[in-house]
C-alpha cells in the first residue's frame, strides 16, 4: 500500500461514509464530520503506518496519507462560504469523486 | 481553569511507577531525566524559525517545504519527531490549526500544548465556528480573508507561518522574534503590531 | 447534521453542540508535576518499544464517556497507559487497586 499516490492534487474525492465504531472496538483518525464529504486533494504527505493496526499492535501496513480541502459551509450550515477545513485523510478512506 | 489531579490518580501514578521499577522497566531517573528535557522546548523556537523565514527567503522556502529540516538547521534535535509542516497566512487566507480527536500538536518547536489547545471548548468549536472563537479571542478577520482550519488527525504536526507586521523593515531577527507569540504559531491570533 | 447521522465515537468531539456555548478559556497555567511525570512516562515506555502513541490514544478513546469527560488531560493518559501496561502483561491487575 506505500505505492504510487492514487490520488493527484486537485483531484475531488469523496470521504467513504463508514463508521467502524458502530461494529466494535477501532482506532480510527477520520473525524466524524467529514465521512460520505465531498473534498479536494490538496496534496500527498507520504505514507505512514497505519494507526487502525498500530493502536492494537497489530503489523501495519504503510498507506499514503493526504491533504484533504473541504468547503466549512455545507458541513456546518454556519461560517463565511470561502472559508475551509484541511484534513489528513489515509487513502483507504478516500474515493473518487 | 484545568482541575488539578484526583487523589486516586496520583496514588495509580504512584503504584504504577513502583510496579514498573520493581520489574526493572523504568527508573525514576529516567523519567526525570526524559521530562527536564521535554520542559526545554519552548515557542522561542517557533518564534525565532518565523523571525528567520522572515528575512531569509532561501530559509523561508526551507520552512515551507521541510518544517523538520527548517527546525534542525536551528539547531534543535528532531530526532523521532513527526513532521513538521508550516502552514503560510497570507492577506487572503488565516490559517487555524486544532486537533478535534485528541490533542496534536507541535511540540518540538512550540513545548507542551497549552490547556485551552487540549480543551473540549477549543477541540469542539474551532473547526465548526473558527471566527467566533477567534472573535472572542480579539480577532476579527474581515471576510475577505479565508479562514482555513487545520484539522491534525495524522502524523504530521502544523504550525503557522504568520504575516510579517508592517513597519518592521530593517529589523534583527531577535527583534521579529519577539513579536511572536506562540497563539500566532498556532493561529490563534496574529504577529504583534511593531 | 440531520438525526440519522451516527453517534460519533465520544473522543471524536469536532463540532459537538454541547460546547457550542462554552467559551474557550484561556488557560495558560503549565502542566503540573503529575501532568509532566505522565508525559515523560509515556515517552520512556514509548522508546523502549513498550507502547506507541497510537496505542494510547486507543486507551484514551476506549474510557466510558462520563470518566472522558470528568477526567483530567494527563488523567486520561495515565488511565491509558495503565491499563496498556495490563494488557501487555508488564504490570498486575492489581495495580488499578
Amino acid at each position: 500500500m506505500s505505492d504510487a499516490p492514487r490520488f493527484a492534487p486537485g483531484a475531488a474525492v469523496r470521504v467513504k461514509d463508514d463508521w467502524p465504531e458502530r461494529r466494535g472496538p477501532c482506532h480510527i483518525r477520520t473525524p466524524h464530520y467529514i465521512r460520505g464529504r465531498r473534498g479536494t486533494i490538496v496534496r500527498p504527505l507520504g505514507a505512514f503506518a497505519n494507526p487502525e493496526d498500530l493502536a492494537f499492535a497489530r503489523p501495519a501496513p504503510k498507506r499514503t496519507l493526504y491533504h484533504v480541502l473541504f468547503e466549512q459551509e455545507p458541513i456546518w450550515h454556519e461560517g463565511k462560504p470561502a472559508d475551509t477545513i484541511m484534513v489528513e485523510v489515509f487513502e483507504h478512506w478516500l474515493e473518487e469523486a | 481553569m484545568a482541575a488539578p489531579p484526583r487523589p486516586d490518580s496520583l496514588a495509580l501514578l504512584d503504584r504504577l511507577m513502583a510496579a514498573l521499577e520493581a520489574k526493572g522497566i523504568v527508573t525514576e531517573a529516567e523519567i526525570a531525566e526524559r521530562q527536564a528535557n521535554t520542559d526545554k522546548a519552548s515557542p522561542e523556537t517557533g518564534a525565532r524559525m518565523v523571525a528567520k523565514a522572515w528575512t531569509d527567503p532561501a530559509y523561508r522556502q526551507l520552512l515551507l517545504t521541510d518544517g523538520k529540516a527548517a527546525a534542525e538547521a536551528m539547531g534543535v534535535s528532531m530526532a523521532g519527531a513527526p513532521p513538521l509542516g508550516v502552514l503560510e497566512n497570507t492577506p487572503t487566507r488565516h490559517h487555524l490549526v486544532v486537533c478535534t480527536l485528541c490533542s496534536c500538536y507541535p511540540r518540538a518547536v512550540l513545548g507542551y500544548p497549552p490547556n485551552w489547545y487540549k480543551s473540549f471548548a477549543y477541540r469542539s468549536r474551532a473547526v465548526r465556528e473558527p471566527r467566533a472563537v477567534l472573535a472572542e479571542w480579539g480577532l476579527n478577520l474581515p471576510d475577505s480573508v479565508e479562514v482555513r482550519v487545520v484539522d491534525s488527525t495524522a502524523d504530521y504536526r502544523w504550525m503557522v507561518l504568520p504575516m510579517r507586521p508592517a513597519g518592521t523593515e530593517g529589523w534583527d531577527e531577535a527583534r521579529l522574534a519577539s513579536l511572536v507569540t506562540r497563539d500566532a504559531l498556532v493561529g490563534v491570533a496574529v504577529a504583534k503590531p511593531a | 447534521m440531520s438525526d440519522d447521522t451516527p453517534i460519533p465515537a465520544t473522543h471524536d468531539i469536532g463540532g459537538l453542540a454541547r460546547f457550542h456555548c462554552t467559551p474557550v478559556e484561556h488557560d495558560e497555567v503549565p502542566p503540573d508535576g503529575f501532568g509532566r511525570k505522565v508525559d515523560a512516562l509515556r515517552q520512556v515506555l514509548a522508546q523502549k518499544g513498550l507502547m506507541t502513541v497510537d496505542e494510547l490514544r486507543r486507551g484514551i478513546e476506549s474510557i466510558p464517556e462520563p470518566e472522558y469527560f470528568a477526567l483530567g488531560y494527563y488523567e486520561r493518559w495515565l488511565r491509558s497507559i495503565t491499563a496498556l501496561m495490563i494488557e501487555k502483561g508488564h504490570v498486575q491487575k492489581d495495580v488499578m487497586e
